[in-house]
Parts: C-alpha cells; structure tokens; sequence
C-alpha cells in the first residue's frame, strides 16, 4: 500500500456557520482518520521530529500505539514528557517545531502530529482519566507557584507528583491564564482547560484564586511567613501595549487583552446574561498580525461584526501567527490590509471611535531579526470606516511581582532574569520560567521551562535539606 | 466564597457590607480597592475598600445601587456570600504629615475619603473636611468624618443640610479667607474632582483625586482603565486610583465613563423586565 503524501484531512466546521457560532472550529480525528494518520508515520530510528518538539515528547513511540490501537499506552507516553496534550495538539506552532522536522515534510505533508497527539488526549479525556491523589508525607516541604498559567500549572503538577505540597496563587478568578482568558473557545474550549486544571487538583494541588502576589501576599512574605521553602514565579506577558496613536483612548479602542478577556473569561458574547459587556462594532479594524490578532478579529467576526479587518504593517510572509490560523481566518472572511500601518484613530463629537487613519508601506532592508523592515509609502494616507479598533501588536511582562520582591534581577524590558536550564533566579529559593522570563512565547516553551524549573526545585530543595 | 457579616441600609439605594476577608483587611491601606463578583455570571465589580479591622478580619465596602449590577449586590443579605472577592488593589494613598490637609468627598465619595482623612490624622495633620451630596437623606458617614477631622463642612444642593451649593464653594471661601492648604484630597463624581482641580489650579495647592474608570481585571492586564495623566496614559488599577489632579484628563475619563451606556440600559430593562426592581432573577438561575 503506497502511503498518501498528504495529512489525514481534519473535519472542521464550515466556515460559513463557524463565522457565527464559538464553539470550536476543528472536529478532531475519528479513529480511523487516526489510524490512517498513524500508519503514515515510518517510525524513524533517529526521528527528527523530536527534535523540533521542546519538550521532546516520544512522537514515534505514541503513534505506534495509536497505529496499534493502545490508547491508554498512547497517552501514557505523551504524558511522561507533556502534561497538557489536548492543549498542546490544539495550539502549538507545529508546522514550525515537531512536524518542520518530519522527514515526510521533505516530500510532501509532514505527519499530523498534533492532531494525533490531540487525538489520544481526547479520548483520554473522554474516557475518563482516574487521576490519583499523592500522599504527602507530613514533613513534604511546601512550593508557592505564581500564576496558574502553563508554566505554573506544569510546575504545580510535576512537584506535585514528586511528594511536594503546592499551592498555586492565582490573581485573576479562573486558574489558567492566556489559556482562559486569551485564547477564544473556538480554538481550545474552556471545558478542556478546565479538566486538566480539575486533575491537577485531584493530584492534590491546591490553587487559590483572587491572590494577587505583590499586592495579597508579596513573594517574600510567602517565603519567610507563610512557610513556602520554593517559589516559582510564571505571571506571563500580560501587559498590553499601545501604539501611542492619537485617538487611541476614544470609546472602541481596545487592547486585545481587554476585548479577549470581555469575551473569554467574562464571557461577554452571552450579554447581558452574563454581567461583561462588549462593544460590538459593526466593522471593526484589528492591528497586528500575530496570533492575538487572528484571535481578537475572528471573535469581532463570531460577535457579530458585518466586516473584520486585519491591519498589518508587514507581509503576509512575515506574519507571526500560524498558518492553519490564518487559513481559517481568511475562509471565515476576514480581510487582510497588508503593509498599511494605523497613524490615528477617528472619533466623533461624543468620543467614540468612526475610523482608522492608515498609511502604505512597503519592504525595505532588512532589519536585525532579518525580516525587511517596512517604510512608509509618501502621501499614501487613507481611511478604513470602522467603529471598533483592537490593538494586537503584542504584549510586556507585568511589574507587580517584580517590584515587590527584593534582590529579583530583571532585564531592560522588565523580563525576570532566569536560567534556561533550571529557572534559577537572582534571588535564592525563587524560580522563573514561562513570558515572565523570554517574553511573549508559546504554551509548550512555558511548559517546558516550568518542567525545567520543577526539576531544578526538587534539586535545590533536597541539596538544601542535605546541607 | 466571601461571606457578608453584616448589611447596612446607610440611604436609600446605598448600602454597606461587612465582609468577612482576614488576607485582604490584614494587607489593606487607606486609598485601596477590591474587585468582586456576585456569582458565576457576574461582572467583576470594583468597589473602595470604605474601612478595615485587621483584628477581625473583615473590610467594609460601601456601594451605591447605579446599574444591573449593584443592585443584585444590594439585594443580598447577611449570611450569604460573593463568589470571589480579590484584593487589596491599586496603590494606597500617599499619607505623612503635611500639615492641614482639606479631604473632600462628594456622594458616595465620602466613603473612600474617610479612611484617608482618618489616616492623615492619624499621621498628625490638621484635617479639614467637606462633604457634599445632593440632599440630607442621601449624605453618608456625618459622625465617622466628623470623628476624625478637626473641622468638618457639609453642603448638600438643595440646602437641607449645611452650606447649599457645592462642596468647591466652601473651598474657594477657605482659599479666599487664606488658610494655608498643603494638600487636597477629593473623591467623588468626575464633575466635582475636576471642579475642584481647577479651583485650587490656579493656587498651586496640589491635589490628588481617586479616579474609577471601568476596570475588568484590576491587575494591569487589560488595559481597560488607562486614562491620560499630564502626557503619559496611566492604567488606573495599578499606576493608581490616585493621581495628581491638575494633569487628569477628566473629559477624556468621563467619555470612557459612557461606554457601555447602551448595553447597561439593557441589562436594567432585562432586570425590569424580570419583575421590576427589588426583584430581579435574571442572575439567580
Ligand atoms: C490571544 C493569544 C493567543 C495565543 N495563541 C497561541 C497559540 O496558538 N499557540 C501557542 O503556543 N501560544 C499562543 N499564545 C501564547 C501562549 O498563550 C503563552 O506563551 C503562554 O500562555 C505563556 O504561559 P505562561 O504560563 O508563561 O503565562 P500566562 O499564560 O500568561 O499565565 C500567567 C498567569 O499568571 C497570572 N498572574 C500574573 N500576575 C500575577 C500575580 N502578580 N499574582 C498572581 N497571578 C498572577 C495571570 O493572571 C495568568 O493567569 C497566545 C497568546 C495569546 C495572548
Ligand atoms: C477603583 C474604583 C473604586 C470604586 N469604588 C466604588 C465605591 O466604593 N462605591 C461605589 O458605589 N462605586 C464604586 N466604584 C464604581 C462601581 O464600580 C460602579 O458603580 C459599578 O461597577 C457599576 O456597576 P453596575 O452594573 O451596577 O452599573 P452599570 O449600569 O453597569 O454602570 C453604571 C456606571 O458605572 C460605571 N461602571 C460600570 N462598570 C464598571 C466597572 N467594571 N468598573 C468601574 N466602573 C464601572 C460606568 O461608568 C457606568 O456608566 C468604583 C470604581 C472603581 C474603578
Ligand atoms: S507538544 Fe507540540 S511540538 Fe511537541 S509533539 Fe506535541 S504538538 Fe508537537
Ligand atoms: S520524523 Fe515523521 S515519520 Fe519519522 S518518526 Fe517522526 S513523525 Fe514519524
Ligand atoms: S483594569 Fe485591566 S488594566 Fe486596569
Ligand atoms: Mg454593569
């Protein structure tokens, strides 16, 4: 049998009815889209694929078990090195890490391996996964994580399983972070976030929410009265950016964040039985052209809007987001405006937002990151009618922990200043790892630095204990 | 869950809790906030902390009763709880010895002032206060002021209480009669902050004022309560509520003020709709 070149198509929902309903737009494999899709894999003796993967999940071994149809051995061996693979098989930049490096990728369509690895965590999941609660012993040594976002939740659970008692200290009401709050339902449904943040309890995490650390607690006064002997500090990007445009305070302008958070976590899109209102234009201009901005502009759309445009000051080539996103932005009908950038937002007498002033660019040299750097076309302004502008371009790390805790080094940008390797920081004891540390990233680098860090805790705690 | 201690009607449609929140009140300083929500669909609702008892362990929020939202607040009960409560938020109010510090408060804008103008004396400043509402009915916290402040002027607009007319008629008379101001605290309806700002402007007397734009998480994530403070954009849950009146962008504030106007019209007509005011179910299913 001559294998296809091509991926085991994923069913999703027509773009047509999707555009106007947040539930999520790919269906999943059935089992034998799965099986047909395992058997495409050649079971490499040296698979490259691993490498692309930064936590290096055992990619040929699950497919095995998935072409053998051993599913609790499938999920068990993604398990040992990701603990959130239905998050993971969802969102993850896979065409530029595991599937890039799949030696099917040479000749035609690298195997689907997210769509497998999301396969077998649903079934999991489906089936229902017994998750068994660790005993601690009465002298387990207690760990804080800051933030219930990946790289905490990932920490929380791995220190967990180790015999440490932790308590994940949480600012916003829903653990979860940029899972809950920013990215849209339609990509990764709330449901499946929240099983996996139920398990970390029924391991016996303790997560507290409505705990801003630095203003509730600072980090040192959970080390010195609260009796944590380790923290972990993972608080994410999750301070927006603005362009500085005139107008950009007008009624309608909004951070991604914001509008993200309104409809995800506040769930704004059932108003007013839900408390949370949004505006919702009818044509509404998103900036940026990263994954926020697909996101932010197909929630514009599923809200309501007649037209959503995306405003990007590059090229479709340089756009950050991944690619599957932006395919399915465009079959939803978003439309892009390439290399034009905002000068200023509009307004009307009473303040609120009618327009969006813009400028051509085009390509020039190239900058540092060797991407061309974008000039302005003279005499090139013109207006978008739109009622409704989101700015997307891009996120910083939040200072409150940072300046509150004493003797934590950070970099120019605000960033804390941890080792790749263990997470260690400045200050003795505390640990980093996720945004917080490189900056706005991905889920699976987030997870894979509080993997990192989980380690690197259990190792600093015992030599400690030793001494 | 947050449980409600005790409830105080203080004027019609203004009412107290006592909450119950020992990590809150043993962090709390004059000039903070709390978010919370009722339950499960609820908006998350900033409110000042009005007092603390650190020994109990409980904070007390004061509210007034404006939209969908507070009212649902206001028909809970003692005994029954919130489902989150978080805190304390913002930055606490700048309190040393100044001098004579004159803290004004306007409505439901007395509650905040109160722990502030406690805290200024406290910190050993003569304190001068101001307080002001539409009529003598609806003015609240008279003895917990009056307790705390060395001089204490009320105003109510109609003149069934005090001086009639505004509480920046009482402070120009005290400016014109030339006591030495080293500090003015005001909180209340944008209106009157930024009349106060632009009665002590030409004076020089710094003056701070506690801003409320619309805030959704309260930690600096959203961006939501930014307001343009001198040329910056400040976001008011985490570089404040307090700024430095003579460079608030009050227009700018009371338009961002405005902009769910049309969705809160109808989440009131959905509450009407729903039995008429007292009775709303709309969140209780
Ligand atoms: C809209 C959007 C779409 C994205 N899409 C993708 C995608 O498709 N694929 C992908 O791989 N990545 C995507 N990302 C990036 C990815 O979500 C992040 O890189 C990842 O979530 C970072 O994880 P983290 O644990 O470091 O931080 P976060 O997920 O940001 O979590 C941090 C948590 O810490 C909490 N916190 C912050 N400060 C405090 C404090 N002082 N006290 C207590 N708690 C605090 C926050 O409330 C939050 O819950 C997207 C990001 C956004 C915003
Ligand atoms: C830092 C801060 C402290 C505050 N302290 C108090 C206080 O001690 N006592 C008190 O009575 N009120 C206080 N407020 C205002 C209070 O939060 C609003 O009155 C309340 O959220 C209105 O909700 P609603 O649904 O009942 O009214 P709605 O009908 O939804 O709105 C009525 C008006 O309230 C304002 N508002 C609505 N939602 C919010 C929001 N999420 N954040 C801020 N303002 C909003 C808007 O200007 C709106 O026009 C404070 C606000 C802030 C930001
Ligand atoms: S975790 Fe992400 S990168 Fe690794 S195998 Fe799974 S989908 Fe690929
Ligand atoms: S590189 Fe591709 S074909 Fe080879 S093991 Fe990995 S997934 Fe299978
Ligand atoms: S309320 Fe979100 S940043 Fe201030
Ligand atoms: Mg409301």
């Amino acid at each position: 049998m001559s294998l296809s070149l091509k991926k085991q198509k994923m069913p999703e929902q027509d773009p047509k009815v999707r555009a106007k309903n947040f539930a999520e737009v790919a269906l999943g494999y059935s089992a034998g889209d799965a099986a047909l899709e395992a058997a495409r894999c050649l079971q490499c003796k040296n698979p490259l694929c691993r490498q692309g993967c930064p936590v290096e999940v055992n990619i040929p071994e699950f497919i095995k078990h998935i072409k053998d149809g051993d599913m609790d051995a499938a999920i068990g061996s993604i398990k040992n090195f990701n603990s959130l693979p239905a998050v993971c098989g969802r969102v993850c930049p896979q065409e530029e890490q595991c599937e890039k490096h799949c030696i099917l990728a040479k000749k035609g369509e690298p195997v689907g391996i997210g769509r497998l690895e999301r396969y077998a965590a649903d079934y999991a999941r489906n089936k229902g996964e017994t998750v068994k609660p660790v005993a601690y012993k009465a002298d387990a040594q207690k760990v804080a994580i800051v933030g219930a976002g990946p790289a905490g939740l990932t920490a929380a659970g791995d220190l967990a399983k180790m015999g440490y008692q932790v308590t994940v200290f949480e600012a916003l009401h829903l653990p979860g972070g940029v899972l809950m709050y920013g990215i849209p339902e339609f990509r990764l449904p709330k449901e499946i976030v929240q099983a996996e943040i139920d398990n970390l309890r029924k391991l016996g995490v303790e997560i507290a929410v409505n705990a801003v650390i630095g203003q509730t607690f600072t980090v040192d006064e959970l080390m010195e009265e609260e009796g944590f002997n380790a923290v972990f500090i993972g608080t994410g990007a999750g301070l927006p950016h603005f362009m500085g445009l005139p107008g950009e305070n007008l009624n309608g302008v909004y951070a991604a964040n914001e509008f993200l958070t309104r409809c995800n976590l506040m769930k704004a899109y059932r108003f007013p039985e839900c408390a949370t209102p949004i505006k919702v234009g009818r044509k509404v201009a998103v900036v940026g052209g990263g994954n926020v901005a697909m996101d932010a502009a197909r929630t514009a759309l599923r809200l309501g809007a007649e037209k959503v445009y995306i405003v990007y000051r590059r090229s479709e080539e340089e756009m950050p987001a991944r690619k599957e996103e932006l395919h399915h932005a465009k079959e939803e009908g978003i439309e892009f405006r390439l290399l034009t950038n905002p000068v200023a937002v509009l307004g009307n007498d009473e303040g609120w937002v009618k327009g969006l002033r813009c400028v051509r660019m085009e390509l020039g040299e190239a900058d540092a990151s060797g991407r061309r750097r974008p000039v302005e076309v003279p005499d090139s302004e013109f207006e978008l009618d739109v009622d409704v502008v989101v700015i997307a371009i891009g996120q910083g790390p939040n200072p409150l922990v940072q300046s509150t805790t004493k003797g934590l080094e950070t970099n120019r940008k605000g960033n804390i200043i941890a080792d790749a390797e263990t997470g260690a920081t400045s200050k003795p004891g505390v640990f980093a790892g996720g945004d917080i540390v490189t900056g706005a990233a991905t889920v699976i680098l987030a997870m894979g630095a509080g993997k990192k860090a989980a380690v690197a805790i259990d190792r600093y705690l015992k030599d400690k204990k030793n001494r | 869950m947050y449980k409600i201690l005790e409830k105080q009607e203080l004027a019609p449609s203004v009412k107290l809790f006592v909450m119950e929140a020992p990590l809150i009140a043993r962090k709390a300083k004059p000039g903070q906030f709390v978010i919370l929500r009722i339950d499960e669909n609820g908006e998350r609702i900033p409110l000042t902390i009005a007092d603390f008892n650190r020994e109990k362990g409980t904070i007390t929020l004061i509210f007034q009763e404006v939209g969908a939202s507070t009212r649902q607040l206001g028909r809970l009960n003692a005994g029954e709880s919130l489902l989150d409560l978080v805190g304390p938020l913002g930055k606490p109010t700048h309190i040393e010895k100044m001098g004579t510090v004159v803290c004004i408060g306007g409505g439901i804008g007395i509650a905040p002032v109160y722990p502030i103008a406690r805290g200024m004396k406290e910190a050993g400043n003569k304190v001068i206060s101001i307080i002001g509402a539409r009529s003598q009915d609806i003015l609240i916290y008279e003895d917990e002021m009056k307790a705390v402040s060395d001089e204490l002027h009320i105003t109510t607009d109609d003149g069934s209480k005090g001086h009639k007319g505004l509480v920046t008629h009482v402070l120009q008379q005290m400016i014109d009669a030339g006591t030495k101001i080293d500090l003015v605290m005001a909180i209340g309806p944008v209106i009157m902050m930024r009349s106060v700002a632009e009665v002590t402007r030409p004076y020089g007397i710094h003056t701070v004022v506690s801003l409320n734009p619309i805030m959704v998480d309260g930690t600096g994530m959203c961006g939501g309560c930014r307001v343009a403070v001198g040329d910056e954009n400040k976001f008011a849950c985490v570089d404040g509520p307090e700024f430095d009146a003579h460079l608030v962008d009050f227009n700018g504030l009371m338009a961002r003020q405005r902009m769910y106007k049309p969705n809160e019209h109808d989440a009131s007509q959905r509450c009407a709709r729903h039995g008429g005011e007292g009775e709303c179910q709309c969140h209780s299913h």
